[in-house]
């Protein structure tokens, strides 16, 4: 039976800590804390992303655009995929995982409290790291795949306009390690937190559908990434240490890079969107007055969609000419995946019908991500075709696809879990008028945005193309592409309206404004501490509608108690340490060539490190 | 909202859709040189067809269920006083049914899939025309072995012959794209002495005389949005007659050196010779082979061979027409012209070496 860890032990915590200010977060441990860090920083590089995007737009708006050089548009769109993804998308899922997995399961904190707080700190710095590359003038621009062997050496970069090109692959690969080490820890945490801390009663086809989506993307995360780090290893082996394991010349082969990447980057496009699909199977009930339709259906297409990812990487690699065996494999793989999708999509119609719908923000924002998926997903359907495939890989029609993917799925998603969530986060409703006008900003922005893609892209428009010529005909669908991102961005602006106007407003928020079916509705909004005074005892998948119905149908305002019986890990500094010495450790490697004394540092800040690991391994936790 | 006011509003909304819907097929309609949909070979229209029958049951589904999903968020929206609805928790015959009708759907596009995959994706089986395509940053080369041809950018090829392409790259990935007449193989970089080698296969039979764009559809560096590239399609007389002058100097016909005849009534010529001097004077030979001069035979120079860029359409890659002005501006600035570029002039030309060169190569067709 899964119980607490935390419950069974209980001795006194030996003094208390400040509960406020800057250095409360900074060595904060508490999973929701760290939640809320998680979901602020990932919406400032979210925003960061975005404006890359916007300057894009900008600069396809006509043919032979001269807002930016040639080499800052190639900076700009490796930098919004690559921040989008590991900095915006993932970190964003992160916030919920953090905030709502432990109080959806019944937990008081996640299984590794300060290893919690460790994979943060990596988070904020390798973001900051990656980012830094603009500051000194070398930002990565070899693409979000970073395709070897443009790449793989200096020599390859190298152009009349920057003979000795420097750093900026550097950046990338050495950012994303760092990243991985932070997505890895989150994964191993939260994995072991599903399987270890759930309430009494909660068997695991009882747990909510976000924590099952979650679930299975910790497995995903912790199967998915080594992959991708060993191949950045080798990557950054080949630039900086004379290696060739993708350089032809030294008998190295390109390809391995692209499969090496695939098998991370396919299963990492699950990583994205399934927190999505979570978050709406949360919401799309709770706003229909009706259960999950085919709640044990939607479990295991979730779990079939992420085993059957891992079989499916090639299908980025027909136009690599692998052969008529490996297109077919590929391509009949990939066509499967579609009917788990299928399921997913016909149990949320199903869902919705027969119900009592109210349009709240966040059901909009769910209900548009199902019908936004689709058209993704029929996209999809349509380039699994290896032949039909070769004519649209890398054109807008890809582009168009995979945002209507992770733009109509992840980004509309996780804004439904925001404006769901934000009341219990926060204890204050966000304003539903202005979330409409945000909802309906995005979504007509959106449409307008990425919809002319498919045009663009089946009319003979190639991806990573700084400029077009006048003759191509593409300039009426880019400037109504234009248009749609700046609407997307003035939803974005609203939305941010909206957060100041409800963190200066009163906290108006009931412990269950929504009528909610989970966990996470029976507590205080925001949750104490310690989430629940007493740890709750589930006996089916839907725990607060059971309760509601048991008292008929109105709850009492759950009282806030002092908890101060109530053991709870204490505050450490030793994981921002901790981080910090493995952002040094890796972020030496970026002087190897231009620093004799790099090893030195890199010596120094191994030392740095094991001596943080050390210090956070013998400090009192207070469990 | 009262009902004048919101009738009034659905009447805008009306005119608004069916406004949208006709800038929709105007601009649909529109001509897109580069475009896939109108396939002018045999290969492209195998994708076309394909593509098509995906489409279209793309759409069916779309409409289906998009509509049903439209359908429920107007008949099952809330309205005051509404009963619990009945707590449905699912249903495993429909929840059998929507599994399996998807499943049969893709089995309808996977057939026809598989088809086409066993039928695009091998070498050509019997070509008439053999070319080599190497990838250059930020250029496209063209061999053709048994015509003894070496050209670039410009793929001149006979209409209703059966093109067989060979592909490989001389530094990083890129992809020859030809959307209306090939479709896109990627091309990975061959070096002399390397067990890395994979040449990649492509091929088609065009359909008509025509000239077509396409361009790299990999990534490339910093000027991979104007590698752009041509096919022309010519009669099979036009072509012999290409092929007869494009010949003349090449590196596959006698090392490049031409018939001495010839060579001496150039001499004569004095666009020849002064073009010909600032060629040597001004450095262009350490890059590009030419015909005429010592290097007229060289393969592996860095830049295009310039033996008959005069017959060329554009220059850089299709980026600009080859026209005297854009051919001067091309040589006082190339960095100018194309950042990044990888030609380096040793020194600024003169404006006269300029005028001289414009001529020369533009004599040379």
């Amino acid at each position: 039976m899964a119980t607490s860890v935390l419950e069974h032990r209980a001795p006194a915590m030996t003094h208390t800590y400040s509960k406020t200010g800057l250095w409360s977060w900074i060595t904060t441990v508490d999973h929701k804390r760290i939640g809320i860090l998680y979901g602020a920083t990932a919406f400032l590089f979210f925003l960061l992303g975005g404006v890359e995007a916007l300057i894009i737009r900008l600069q396809l708006m006509g043919p032979n655009g001269t807002l930016v050089d040639p080499d800052t548009y190639n900076a700009l769109f490796t930098m919004h995929g690559t921040t989008m993804i590991f900095l915006g998308v993932m970190p964003l899922s992160a916030a919920f995982f953090n905030f709502f997995i432990p109080i959806q399961i019944g937990a008081r904190d996640v299984a590794f409290p300060r290893l919690n707080a460790f994979s943060y700190w990596v988070f904020l710095l390798g973001g900051i790291f990656i980012n830094v590359s603009f500051l000194v003038g070398a930002p990565p621009d070899g693409g979000w795949f970073g395709y070897a062997n443009l790449t793989s050496s200096r020599v390859m970069e190298a152009t009349a306009a920057a003979p000795a090109p420097g750093m900026n692959i550097d950046f990338w690969v050495i950012g994303l390690q760092i990243l991985g080490i932070a997505s890895i820890a989150a994964a191993l945490n939260f994995f072991v937190t599903i399987v270890n801390l759930r309430a009494p009663g909660m068997k695991m086809l009882r747990m909510p559908m976000f924590v099952w989506m979650s679930f299975v993307v910790q497995i995903l995360l912790l199967l998915a990434f080594p992959v991708i780090t060993v191949a950045l290893v080798y990557l950054m082996m080949d630039r900086n240490f004379g290696s060739s394991f993708f350089m032809p010349d030294g008998g190295g082969d390109p390809i391995m890079w692209q499969h090496l990447f695939w098998i991370f980057g396919h299963p990492e496009v699950y990583i994205l969107i399934l927190p999505a699909f979570g978050i709406a199977s949360e919401v799309l009930p709770v706003f229909s007055r009706k259960p999950l339709f085919g709640y044990t259906a939607m479990v295991f297409s979730g779990i079939f969609i992420g085993f059957v990812g891992f079989g499916v990487w090639s299908h980025h690699m027909f136009a690599t000419g692998m052969g008529p065996f490996a297109d077919t494999f590929f391509s009949l793989a990939t066509m499967v995946i579609a009917i788990p999708t299928g399921v997913k999509i016909f149990n949320w119609i199903g869902t919705m019908w027969g119900g009592s719908l109210r349009y709240t923000s966040a059901m909009m924002f769910s209900i548009a991500m199902v019908a936004l998926f689709i058209i993704g997903g029929l996209s999809g359907v349509m380039h699994a075709s290896p032949p039909a495939d070769l004519q649209q890989t890398d054109t807008y029609f890809i582009v168009a696809h995979f945002h209507y993917v992770l733009f109509g799925g992840s980004i509309f998603g996780l804004t439904s879990g925001a404006y769901y969530w934000w009341p219990k986060m926060f204890g204050r409703l966000l304003h539903e008028g202005l979330g409409k006008v945000h909802f309906w900003l995005m979504f007509v922005g959106m449409n307008l945005t990425f919809f002319p893609m498919h045009i663009l892209g089946l009319n003979g428009m190639p991806r990573r193309v700084y400029t077009y010529p006048e003759g191509l005909n593409f300039e009426f669908w880019n400037q109504i592409e234009t248009v749609g991102a700046f609407l997307i961005a003035a939803g974005f602006l609203v939305f941010i309206v909206n957060i100041i106007k409800t963190w200066i407003g009163p906290k108006n928020a009931p412990a269950d404004p929504w009528h909610g079916a989970t966990l996470e509705w029976s507590i205080p909004s925001p949750p104490q501490e310690f989430n629940f005074p007493k740890l709750p005892v589930v006996g089916s998948s839907m725990p607060q509608w059971d309760a509601r119905r048991a008292a008929g149908g109105h709850l009492p305002e759950p009282a806030l108690v002092s908890g101060d019986d109530i053991p709870m890990p204490n505050p450490s500094y030793w994981p921002l340490m901790a981080a910090i010495g493995v952002v040094l450790v890796l972020g030496s490697l970026l002087f190897v060539r231009i620093w004799p004394h790099w090893w030195q540092f890199m010596i120094a800040s191994t030392l740095f490190l094991f001596f943080s690991v050390f210090k956070w391994a013998f400090e009192p936790t207070g469990h | 909202m009262d009902k004048g006011l919101r009738r009034a509003w659905r009447a805008w909304l009306a005119r608004a859709l069916g406004l949208g819907l006709l800038l929709f097929v105007a601009a649909c309609a529109k001509d897109y040189p580069q475009t896939t949909l109108a396939p002018k070979s045999d290969i492209t229209r195998m994708i076309d067809s394909l593509f098509r029958t995906t489409f279209w049951w793309a759409t069916a589904v779309f409409i289906l269920v998009e509509g049903a999903l439209v359908y429920a968020l107007w008949r099952f929206r809330a309205k005051p006083g509404d009963p619990e609805p009945a707590q449905h928790h699912g249903n495993t015959t429909v929840e059998i049914v929507w599994t399996v009708i998807p499943a049969i759907i893709l089995v309808f596009i996977a057939i026809p899939t598989v088809k086409t995959i066993f039928k695009t994706s091998v070498p050509a089986p019997n070509p008439d025309v053999e070319v080599e395509v190497i990838g250059h940053q930020w250029w496209w080369e063209y061999r053709f072995p048994k015509l003894g041809i070496v050209t670039a950018n410009e793929l001149v090829v006979p209409q209703g012959k059966m093109i067989g392409l060979r592909m490989w790259s001389a530094d990083v990935l890129h992809s020859w794209w030809s959307p209306q007449l090939a479709s896109k193989r990627d091309v990975f970089p061959i070096f002399s002495q390397t067990k890395f080698k994979k040449v990649n296969p492509l091929w088609f039979t065009a359909d008509t005389v025509g000239d077509y764009t396409g361009q790299c559809a990999e990534l490339c560096g910093i000027q991979h949005g104007r590698m752009g590239l041509r096919v022309i399609v010519k009669s099979q007389a036009d072509f012999d007659q290409w092929v007869a002058a494009t010949r003349l100097g090449s590196p596959l016909v006698n090392g490049g050196k031409i018939d001495p005849g010839l060579d001496s009534s150039w001499k004569s010529d004095t666009i020849h010779t002064k073009g010909q001097a600032a060629f040597l004077a001004g450095g262009c030979i350490s890059c590009h082979a030419m015909v005429g001069t010592p290097l007229a035979g060289a393969l592996k120079l860095r830049g295009p061979n310039l033996s008959h860029v005069g017959g060329r359409t554009t220059i850089g890659a299709n980026m600009y027409e080859n026209t005297p002005t854009n051919l001067a501006q091309w040589l006082r600035d190339p960095q100018g012209m194309k950042k990044g570029s990888h030609m380096i002039l040793p020194r600024p030309l003169t404006e006269p070496e300029i005028s001289a060169l414009v001529a020369y190569l533009r004599m040379h067709k």
